[in-house]
């Protein structure tokens, strides 16, 4: 029985062996953007069928939202892939046989991460997350200059520690479940786990999840475990930075919020929240003071996405009805956002010959297009109204001064920080008098700008139906 | 209750081995002598998951334990042997923290992961409660070592008797499943680190990671 599912897996890892045969890079991008279409719309199906559970796989109300996510963030960014990477090949800096591997891995990624949404056991979640890094790795080293292996290794090398923590926690749930739910594969299921957590010895959860917050938080990118996360935006190629910040991060956020809701659930543990809180906070000020000191224009951004992941992290581990409905909406927002802005930098330093900001200057008189896409990412990602991020920050922020005012005051000045760094920044990148050399752009408009509509109006206007749906994930998040 | 002692017994020495061999690993400052440790580490590793697979009667252990046999104790340490030749980097000594410091700082590791881990496993059964304990030891003890050496192939080696530790808590974890995916999974991560290490410390070495680096070197081995 294939069922939209087994679809989700099927599709992705299909076309990654496809893709690793076929010559010729033209018609690999036009295929990698099929598969991804593909994969969106048969995620999209499972909102009318749902399929049945087992006791691997799993579909639920929570899943579903980060899985429609991915695939589309998967399919856009795979059409503007296809424009980067065939600008890439004409410049030289991609040979064909690294573009072929490049649009391999690029599908295998899709596969570990929807495999790590839909996985219903923690060790096969945990292997997805796993399989999902090392292809990260391999394309942040793509390029194989000196500054692309060295950011390579570094991702590895606190990538893999991170992981490494994540299965000792992973281990030691366990540990707690077996007492009560037997041994053998069903005390690692969630949808047991998430029936009986409450029986659990609370002092092995308490453990285990800190173990589970610094091993998935590495992957998040919270401060401070987040040194590995400019270096891998900065030196991969471009559609891996929009893939990292958009969708990477968003994985690893599943994942802790699953055990999240574990710990919720018995009463004997201590609350996660406080420690998701702190480190939220930790991440956004922090990332929010590095704005100021960027050389890089995809280093910046990269930063700009540790800020937004703490202000998420912060959301959900303030809980309750309405902070988890704003932290939803921001990852979504921020996912579609970032990508976007990422979309514009990929074209802009391919323009331009450059990544360093101090060399680019006056986009929207030498490129207005591109320009102008920026200027308008950039706008949504400092959270200005009458964009989507301005209105799930003001959610974030609203519902935590009802709760906890100094918090909130704290969490405003690092967003009221990173929104002067950010423009200050944009002030030289995009106006004033041109600068630098300027080729001619051969770019795809379409995904920035659809990206960046859905945020314009999801700003203004969010369907009925949308709202239920996340008010319905926020309550299950609990 | 004689078999169940001795089973104990055995299980007990076999990991505690390894945490000694995790602390004699934090003072070698040659890297074919570190090696040799991390080979001797495989090794108690590969006994210690055998002995587990015996006294759980769980035969897909006996997997896991030859995987860390022939991957971790003789495949492994070939390649990397191999690696730290070509490089010519066989005499370099390199610790960034003292052999004192390290050895102080690891037996506080120790005495942590045993305070945490003892504490908190009171009501489990005894053999698991100090395999974990054992195991979150070795693996503060790989941690130490990555931090404290600044060499590519020490890091790795570090790395790898971290994870030792956790294939430790994992088969110490009775009825654990997945545990044969989970280690092939680690092991096809230490074999990519492997190859990255040999392409990074090419590139230290020539400046360079170009194909034509990568065909010379080809050329010189064969």
């Amino acid at each position: 029985m294939i069922d939209a599912l087994a679809g989700v897996l099927l599709i992705p890892a299909a076309a990654a062996a496809l893709l690793a045969l076929l010559p010729g890079y033209r018609m690999t991008a036009r295929l990698n953007v099929v598969a991804t279409l593909l994969t969106l719309l048969t995620a999209a199906s499972l909102f009318v069928v749902e399929p049945t559970s087992g006791s691997y796989l799993l579909v639920d109300d929570l899943n579903k939202v980060f899985i429609v996510l991915t695939t589309f963030v998967g399919f856009t960014t795979s059409v503007f892939s296809a424009s980067y990477i065939g600008h890439e090949m004409e410049s030289g800096r991609l040979t064909p046989t690294f573009a072929r591997f490049y649009h391999a891995m690029y599908q295998t990624l899709m596969f570990a991460m929807n495999l790590a949404l839909v996985a219903n056991n923690i060790g096969l979640m945990w292997v997805a997350i796993e399989l999902a890094t090392l292809t990260t790795v391999l394309m942040v080293g793509i390029y194989r200059t000196h500054e692309a292996l060295e950011a390579a290794w570094k991702y590895f090398i606190l990538g893999s520690v991170g992981i490494a923590l994540a299965l000792f926690g992973t281990i030691l749930v366990y540990m707690a479940a077996r007492p009560v739910i037997g041994e053998g594969v069903a005390a690692m299921v969630w949808t047991v786990l998430i029936t009986k957590a409450a029986r659990f010895d609370p002092a092995l959860l308490n453990v285990a999840f800190v173990f589970l917050l610094l091993g998935y938080g590495t992957k998040v990118g919270l401060a401070p475990l987040h040194a590995w996360l400019p270096d891998a935006h900065a030196e991969g190629p471009t559609p891996i930075s929009a893939v990292l910040s958009g969708l990477l991060l968003n994985v690893a956020l599943y994942a802790l919020l699953r055990f999240k809701m574990l710990l919720a659930l018995n009463p004997g543990a201590i609350a996660p929240g406080p420690l998701m809180v702190t480190m939220g906070l930790i991440s956004c000020v922090f990332a929010a003071f590095m704005l100021y000191r960027r050389r890089d224009i995809k280093r910046m951004f990269a930063y700009s996405s540790i800020e937004h992941m703490g202000i998420i992290v912060f959301a959900f581990g303030m809980g309750g009805a309405l902070a988890n409905f704003a932290g939803l909406l921001h990852m979504t927002m921020h996912s579609l956002t970032k990508s976007a802005i990422f979309f514009a930098v990929g074209h802009i330093a391919q323009v331009k010959g450059t990544q360093k900001i101090a060399d680019i200057g006056g986009l929207t008189v030498s490129n207005p297009v591109l320009g102008w896409g920026l200027v308008l990412g950039v706008v949504a990602i400092a959270g200005l109204p009458p964009l989507g991020i301005f209105t799930s920050e003001f959610l974030v922020i609203s519902s935590t001064f009802a709760r906890e005012p100094w918090l909130a005051v704290i969490l405003v000045f690092g967003i009221l920080v990173a929104l002067g760094g950010l423009f200050l920044r944009l002030g030289t990148i995009a106006f004033g008098a041109p600068r630098g050399p300027t080729a001619k752009a051969d770019a795809s408009y379409v995904p920035m700008f659809a990206h960046l509509a859905i945020v314009f109006t999801a700003g203004i206007y969010m369907p009925p139906a949308l709202v239920a749906g996340f008010q319905n994930v926020a309550k299950l998040l609990g | 209750m004689l078999r169940g002692n001795l089973s104990f017994d055995v299980a007990h020495l076999l990991a505690g081995s390894l945490v000694l061999v995790s602390f004699m690993q934090l003072y070698q400052d040659r890297l074919y002598a570190l090696l040799n440790i991390f080979a001797l580490h495989a090794l108690v590793l590969a006994a210690s998951v055998a002995w587990q697979a015996f006294i759980q009667d769980a035969p897909h252990l006996y997997l896991t334990a030859t995987i860390a046999l022939v991957f971790k104790a003789i495949v492994i340490p070939a390649a990397l042997h191999r690696i730290i030749v070509r490089l010519g980097i066989h005499r370099e000594i390199e610790t960034v923290v003292g052999v004192g410091p390290a050895m102080l700082l690891g037996m506080g590791l120790v005495a942590l992961s045993m305070v945490v881990m003892l504490r908190v496993t009171a009501d489990a059964d005894p053999l698991a409660r100090e395999d974990l304990a054992f195991a979150l030891s070795v693996v503060l003890l790989g941690l130490l070592m990555m931090v404290t050496r600044r060499n590519a192939v020490s890091q790795v080696i570090g790395f790898m008797s971290l994870e030792n530790g956790l294939v430790l808590a994992a088969t110490g974890a009775k009825g654990m499943p997945l545990v044969v995916e989970i280690s092939v999974a680690f092991s096809v991560l230490i074999a990519f680190i492997v190859i990255g290490i040999f392409l990074f410390r090419i590139r230290e070495r020539f400046d360079t990671v170009d194909v034509q680096a990568l065909d010379r070197f080809r050329g010189e081995r064969q």
